[in-house]
């Protein structure tokens, strides 16, 4: 508990406030390498997403090729590319990228799976062309799980972040290298409260997004499918296991 | 319906337990718990660092040991000395190579610095009860403050005051534990009056990564240890450091009581061979070579006919 | 690569080491989540504290709890039981959520009708609604497997051997092929506990063999459902 209470002292200490280890400039650093590795992901995993999601083709090499994905331990391939393009924020970003992937992909096609076939058809007799059916019917209905994708990819992001720090000069991660290097626990412990704070901020977000995009004609009724038939509710198992990894 | 596969689910239950419980046993087999009971006393515990020069020269000590008769427990890699230290003080670690100056720093942060003889006179008396120290190696790997040779050559640099005359933005690269050591360069900047314009993480102990940040630009200066294979083609060097920034990082065992007259004998033996181009070799075999630390050792020990 | 074949030992070991490292945090953390999620899925007061607080789990950056934990547990520094139980407690945040969903996926009709015929409400839980849940269990398991066995690599940075150590090593000494081989590795490893994971599955829900992949992978057109 006495750790605890250093940290917290670390965490309110002036000192810290000043120059170039300042906390908000490391927490500022931190939430932008977040975010830009999370639009570069989501601008690789919708789109293919959307693809296996609408066509249900290419669907059982995406689920092995994000499990591969997912297997894949990020110290290993940020230390892999930094020896082959070298020190800075390239190699940070690749790893991340790589790890941000499969929860956007998985979010993006189950989106679109866990729609009512009948809606889809319904849509397609009354005439809508695929573009206006994917535009119009399964990119708002599938919306909830994707924005659930991307929530769990950015919690995953915004905690792993902190191996930028393994070879360039950004982000909270610096505060836990030099206090593990230098056996400082209090401001390695202050360090990582710091991003777990971060990461309750962007669950905060992302749940509130959430919210305003399920569309008004579905909230209703999906609670009544998993009630009364709830061996269909894939939904809710989804979301479920893609709350995923690490 | 179910009830048939209640005994599935009770066996798969009794089968995770089971699991759990045996590889928990063997994960939790603490190797040092059964290396500092009285039952083993005949076995040498030898540590290294998690650093593959440290390896080697553990491995060294463990097969010449070996070679007098002496039962030989590697636990080797097991991290760097923040997470190791308390083990070596606990007196869980017989034989453990290390270095006088840095460890010297690690347990008084505030030591002097010296000659190589100072260090190690401070460092014996730094040690904790029950720790001593044996003969030290000729061989040095200690810290620097090194350049490219494009960049020394560019502004006539030859020691680490003359880094006053670069009139370019240095960016300074390294483990971050740089930025709070007593050479860090704050100090620099109170000493010489030299101005940084930064200072990037490369959190792998000055090795090939630092190097081509080092000559790509990226940085301008860092820590390489200088027995470094990095510095064999030249395209790196070293400052001079006439004022003792550094301290000497003499290779020395640190052994616990354990470690009798014979055993002790044959360590110093080893120290004794060796020396600083020695260890450049040794740690060149390992990183451009690729070979085990195992074959390097074995190699080594023919060689040096010990 | 001359290097994977002159040091196949050593990859072996390391494998060996990682298996140790990985296994017990997925069936511990199984076994802890069962009774937690089956407790969040009970009440609704209890369902918000305990997911809320294991989600939090889920935040902590790995690299200073494996540091960080010793000094709460009391274990020594290097002790690969750090490393196990860290590993264990982000296992739980993710299956704790993954029992929860998958017990209030039961349909509500069959469990009322379990009781009807007489289940006592203890009996109901492991004879109707677990096995009801496998296929979603399994599938969360499986997840875990795979995010656990990857994460156990950063304990190489604090001195616990593992995978990781080939990282470590490769990146100390410039050795690219030592890091391809243990990323490789670690991936290999993940897949083959997931297949261990799908044949457990297979064998203890054998009723889940014909429409599991439906469950556990939905598929909806008719291509993929006969693949």
């Amino acid at each position: 508990m006495n750790l605890f209470a250093q940290a917290v002292q670390w965490i309110l200490d002036p000192l810290n406030y000043v120059g170039v280890n300042a906390i908000p400039l490391r927490v500022f650093e931190h939430l932008a390498f977040t975010l830009v590795t999370l639009v570069i992901a989501s601008a690789i995993a919708i789109p293919i997403g959307f693809f296996i999601g609408h066509t249900g083709r290419g669907r059982g090499l995406a689920v092995s090729v994000a499990g591969a994905f997912r297997a894949i331990p990020t110290l290993g391939l940020l230390t892999l590319v930094a020896l082959w393009i070298g020190i800075g924020l390239g190699a940070p970003f690749v790893a991340l990228t790589i790890l941000a992937i499969p929860p956007i992909l998985a979010g993006a096609y189950t989106g679109f799976e866990a729609i009512d076939r009948r809606t889809v058809d319904a849509a397609r007799a009354v005439g809508m062309s695929e573009g206006q059916i994917v535009r119009g019917v399964e990119v708002p209905l599938g919306l909830p799980l994707l924005i659930g994708g991307i929530r769990s990819a950015a919690l995953q992001v915004v905690a792993t972040a902190t191996l930028a720090a393994y070879i360039a000069d950004i982000g909270l991660g610096r505060y836990l290298f030099t206090g593990l290097k230098t056996r400082d626990h209090a401001e390695m412990l202050g360090g990582s409260i710091l991003v777990i704070l971060l990461a309750l901020a962007l669950e905060g977000i992302f749940a509130t997004i959430q919210r305003f995009v399920v569309p008004r004609g579905v909230i209703s009724s999906r609670s009544k499918v998993v009630r009364v038939r709830s061996s269909r509710a894939r939904p809710m198992v989804n979301s479920a296991v893609e709350k995923g990894t690490q | 319906m179910f009830t048939a596969n209640r005994g599935r689910l009770a066996l798969f239950g009794a089968v995770a337990v089971g699991a759990v419980v045996a590889l928990a046993g063997c994960a939790t087999g603490d190797p040092l718990a059964t290396g500092s009971g009285d039952s083993a006393s005949e076995t040498l515990i030898v540590g290294s660092q998690d650093y593959y020069s440290n390896e080697i020269i553990a491995e060294i000590y463990s097969q010449a040991l070996e070679d007098g008769g002496y039962t030989v427990d590697r636990q080797f890699r097991i991290g760097q000395r923040e997470v190791y230290l308390p083990d070596i003080e606990a007196g869980g670690i017989d034989v453990f190579p290390e270095y006088t100056g840095s460890l010297l720093q690690a347990l008084e942060p505030d030591a002097a610095a010296g000659t190589a003889d100072d260090v190690y006179t401070a460092l014996e008396s730094a040690l904790p009860d029950g720790l001593s120290l044996l003969d030290r190696a000729d061989a040095s790997d200690q810290n620097s403050w090194t350049v490219s040779k494009a960049f020394a050559e560019q502004y006539g640099l030859t020691d680490i005051a003359s880094l006053a005359n670069v009139t370019e933005p240095i960016t300074v690269g390294g483990n971050s534990e740089l930025e709070e050591r007593p050479y860090n360069p704050e100090a620099l900047t109170a000493k010489y009056g030299i101005e940084f314009a930064g200072f990037t993480p490369i959190e792998d102990g000055g090795g090939p990564l630092t190097v081509k940040a080092l000559l790509d630009g990226d940085i301008q200066i860092t820590n390489i240890y200088t027995a470094s294979p990095a510095f064999a083609d030249g395209s790196i060097v070293a400052l001079d450091d006439p004022d003792n920034l550094f301290l000497p990082d003499n290779v020395v065992p640190v052994v616990s009581d354990k470690v009798d007259d014979g055993a002790a004998d044959i360590l110093n033996a080893v120290s004794a061979a060796l020396t600083e181009d020695v260890l450049v070799t040794l740690n060149a075999r390992s990183s451009n070579d690729q070979e085990s630390a195992d074959k390097i050792a074995t190699d080594w020990l023919a060689e040096a006919n010990l | 690569m001359t290097w994977i074949w002159s040091n196949g030992d050593l990859i072996w070991d390391r494998t060996l080491d990682h298996l140790v490292l990985s296994v017990p945090p997925i069936l511990l953390s199984f076994l802890l989540a069962l009774p937690l999620g089956a407790l969040a899925n009970r009440y609704r007061a209890s369902r918000g504290v305990i997911l809320g607080s294991v989600g939090l789990l889920y935040a902590i950056p790995s690299l200073p709890l494996f540091i960080v934990l010793p000094v709460i547990v009391g274990t020594s520094a290097r002790s690969p039981l750090n490393l196990i139980i860290a590993l264990t407690l982000y296992g739980v945040a993710l299956m704790v959520r993954v029992v929860a969903d998958g017990l209030a996926s039961v349909d509500r009709d069959v469990r009322q009708s379990a009781a009807g015929v007489g289940f006592s409400s203890w009996s109901e839980f492991w004879q109707v609604e677990l096995p009801l849940a496998g296929p979603v269990l399994l599938a969360g398991l499986r997840v875990v497997a795979v995010s656990t066995v990857s994460l156990a690599t950063v304990g190489a940075v604090i001195g616990v051997q593992s995978l990781g150590s080939l990282f470590t090593d490769g990146f100390q000494r410039g050795i690219q092929a030592e890091i391809i081989a243990g990323i490789v590795a670690t991936v290999v490893l993940a897949l083959v506990l997931d297949g261990v994971l799908v044949l457990l599955g297979r064998l203890l829900m054998p009723w889940t063999r014909k429409s599991s992949s439906r469950v556990l992978l939905p598929v909806v057109t008719p291509a993929a459902v006969t693949r």
